[in-house]
């Protein structure tokens, strides 16, 4: 735990007059879970967005193990092994778990059928499930349409498919926002078991309950700056809230 | 929340899967067996039609027939379900078969009045590059420009019918080499009409392409979640521009096909068939809504107005009732994808905001009683 999989030094983000991110830091070690907590406009989703390739920074720095990177798009994101799961699950709802996980990655025949086009569907129908039960994410059916599973079992799809890919880091925008109390503890378990097969995990959540309770360390936002970086175990909800929205450091703010 | 509260919910965990997989697999078998429903359909059409008139209707050359009115729409049929998949419409198809068959009969008859290969090669040639070309430009529009596919493709099916008229004066053309008369509009192999043969293998190229191949499963994505694709690195204009232009190069194989089985352009022939195809391809199950379509789907949906004009010829039924019976088919068919859509819809697609809330709240609520 020398150096962080993932440093973001100094991010600067303004879209006109907003100013999103004013000189934020962040960064998250291999198996461990990283929360990003803050208020409505402190600058998370801009910060994911911008690690996530999907957007880019007027000025500050990328560091991927150590070195410094520059992403254009966020295939240069997937290319290093870092998956980002938006909040709106991003899933084609009436293709199969299967064909979502390799949607965009397909496995190809090999020789002249694979340069035709020819998918190798049977293996990638393998390797799929393999794929699924190693994280656990329990898949009830691979063949039907993801669009006639319930929200949580998708959530855990769209966990899965981008955990089966992320190499290093995985970036989980609110997971759990539009699930149920059952389904949330499904997904909570899901980011535990991606975190033990040494895979960085950056959680953006609400929910302080959920933060405390799967992250090892929680970064606070606010007003587009890192305010506090907390061990989870030795923090509780008040302080945290206490750091999203200043109370804490009173003298400053007045 | 405590590890107390996970355990206590650990035990609904099992009651939500057991109340959800039966669905899932029913949602699967459903799917699956639409397009069986559709041939039990036709068939029983078939066995109607069989019993009142049991001499004239069930006969190898009346079927001949009705395969062969089947052959043009069907290779259309192809592209179009592909086109729909995407999420897409194509209305320009039936103009864009009679400009290609212009061009080819424009290039054959100025190549003099050779009747060998050399011309209809040529002619062909010419057709199906017409054919791309048209289907490009859709393209192009409907992905690049971010025009409606509908306008887009009504805007082509105007132009190119009109550019058709203004390169004919309007009157028909009809030069067509005899070689390809004898082997395409008219030539059999093994008793199959050669137009049976070609639409054939081009109804198993657009299935094997849809289902095995990275196109197919990208086309049915984008239908999908167009979005989603986007994020996983595909280039969603470019493939969408491949689709149509797919379709476009079918147009112009079928503009071949017409023009050497009816060894005219017939310009003014085929400003309906738009209609034909997509009332086709909806009866055979695919969405306009896109995602889902299948092409064995959209022949068998071909079959079923063709079967049922030759029928009510033969039994002297006016054969305007067709329409009727067509018209009432296609309203059924979307009214079952709506349904289905429906049902997909309520087990499962984000929940709409309000129990969003109504689950944060009831979430929060928990956490209170535990504290």
């Amino acid at each position: 735990m020398t150096t962080p999989i993932y440093e973001a030094r100094d991010m600067v983000r303004t879209y006109g007059s907003v100013r999103a991110l004013e000189g934020a830091n962040f960064d998250v070690y291999p198996g461990e879970v990283s929360a990003m907590i803050g208020d409505n406009g402190a600058g998370k989703s801009t910060l994911v967005r911008i690690l996530s390739g999907a957007d880019k920074a007027n000025s500050g720095q990328i560091l991927f193990n150590g070195e410094p990177i520059t992403l254009e798009n966020p295939t240069d994101a997937r290319i290093r092994g870092i998956e980002t799961v938006f909040q709106d699950l991003a899933l084609a709802n009436h293709l199969n778990p299967i064909q979502n996980m390799y949607l965009g990655r397909e496995l190809m025949k090999p020789g002249i059928l694979g340069s035709l086009g020819f998918m190798q569907r049977s293996e990638m129908r393998i390797q799929g499930k393999n794929a699924f039960s190693a994280l656990g994410a329990t898949v009830r059916d691979f063949s039907g349409p993801v669009s006639g599973m319930s929200g949580g079992q998708r959530q855990a799809i769209a966990v899965a498919r981008a955990a089966a890919w992320a190499s290093d880091v995985i970036f989980l925008d609110e997971p759990t926002a539009a699930l149920g109390v059952v389904q949330t503890k499904g997904v909570m378990d899901l980011i535990r078991r991606i975190r033990d097969k040494g895979i960085a995990v950056v959680l953006i959540s609400h929910s302080m309950p959920h933060v405390l309770d799967v992250a090892d360390r929680v970064h606070v936002l606010r007003h587009g700056k890192r305010v506090a970086v907390m061990e989870a175990k030795n923090t509780n909800v008040e302080e945290l809230v206490g750091a999203m929205t200043g109370a804490l450091d009173g003298k400053e703010a007045a | 929340m405590s590890l107390k509260t996970e355990d206590a919910i650990g035990g609904h965990e099992t009651e939500d899967s057991v109340i959800r997989k039966p669905l899932g697999a029913r949602l699967g078998h459903t799917l699956k067996s639409q397009a069986m429903q559709i041939v039990l359909v036709w068939l029983g059409i078939v066995v109607i039609f069989s019993v009142l008139s049991p001499d004239a209707f069930l006969d190898i050359t009346n079927f001949r027939n009705i395969a062969i009115s089947v052959s043009i729409l069907a290779i259309l049929g192809v592209g179009t379900t592909l086109i729909i998949v995407t999420g897409g419409i194509d209305l320009s198809m039936g103009s864009i078969l009679v400009f290609s068959g212009v061009i080819a009969s424009m290039v054959m008859r100025g190549m003099g009045d050779g009747e060998g290969w050399g011309v209809a090669i040529a002619g062909i040639l010419a057709a199906l590059v017409s054919g791309l070309l048209w289907g490009l430009l859709n393209g192009f529009l409907v992905a690049k420009a971010k025009v409606p596919a509908m306008i887009v493709t009504l805007g082509t099916f105007g132009a190119a019918l009109g550019l058709s008229q203004v390169l004919t004066g309007g009157i028909d053309l009809r030069a067509a080499p005899e070689v390809l008369v004898d082997s395409v509009g008219f030539g059999s192999l093994f008793g199959v009409p050669s137009l049976v043969i070609i639409a054939t293998v081009v109804v198993i190229f657009g299935i094997v392409l849809l289902n095995h191949t990275k196109f197919g499963l990208r086309t049915s994505a984008i239908g999908s979640n167009a979005e989603a694709c986007r994020r996983v690195g595909i280039n969603v204009d470019r493939q969408l521009i491949k689709v149509y232009a797919l379709a476009g190069l079918l147009a112009g194989l079928a503009g071949v096909l017409n023009l050497s089985f009816f060894r005219s352009t017939t310009i003014a022939g085929h400003s309906l068939t738009n209609l034909d195809v997509i009332a086709g391809v909806v009866i055979g199950g695919t969405s306009l809504f896109g995602g889902i379509g299948t092409v064995f789907g959209t022949l068998v949906g071909l079959f079923i107005p063709a079967t049922l004009r030759n029928g009510f010829v033969i039994l002297g039924v006016q054969p305007y009732w067709q329409q009727v019976v067509v018209g009432a088919f296609l309203v059924g068919a979307v009214y079952i994808d709506q349904t289905r859509r429906a049902a997909n819809a309520r087990g499962t697609t984000r929940e709409p905001l309000f129990s969003r809330i109504f689950h944060r709240n009831s979430s929060t609520n928990t956490n209170r009683k535990e504290s």
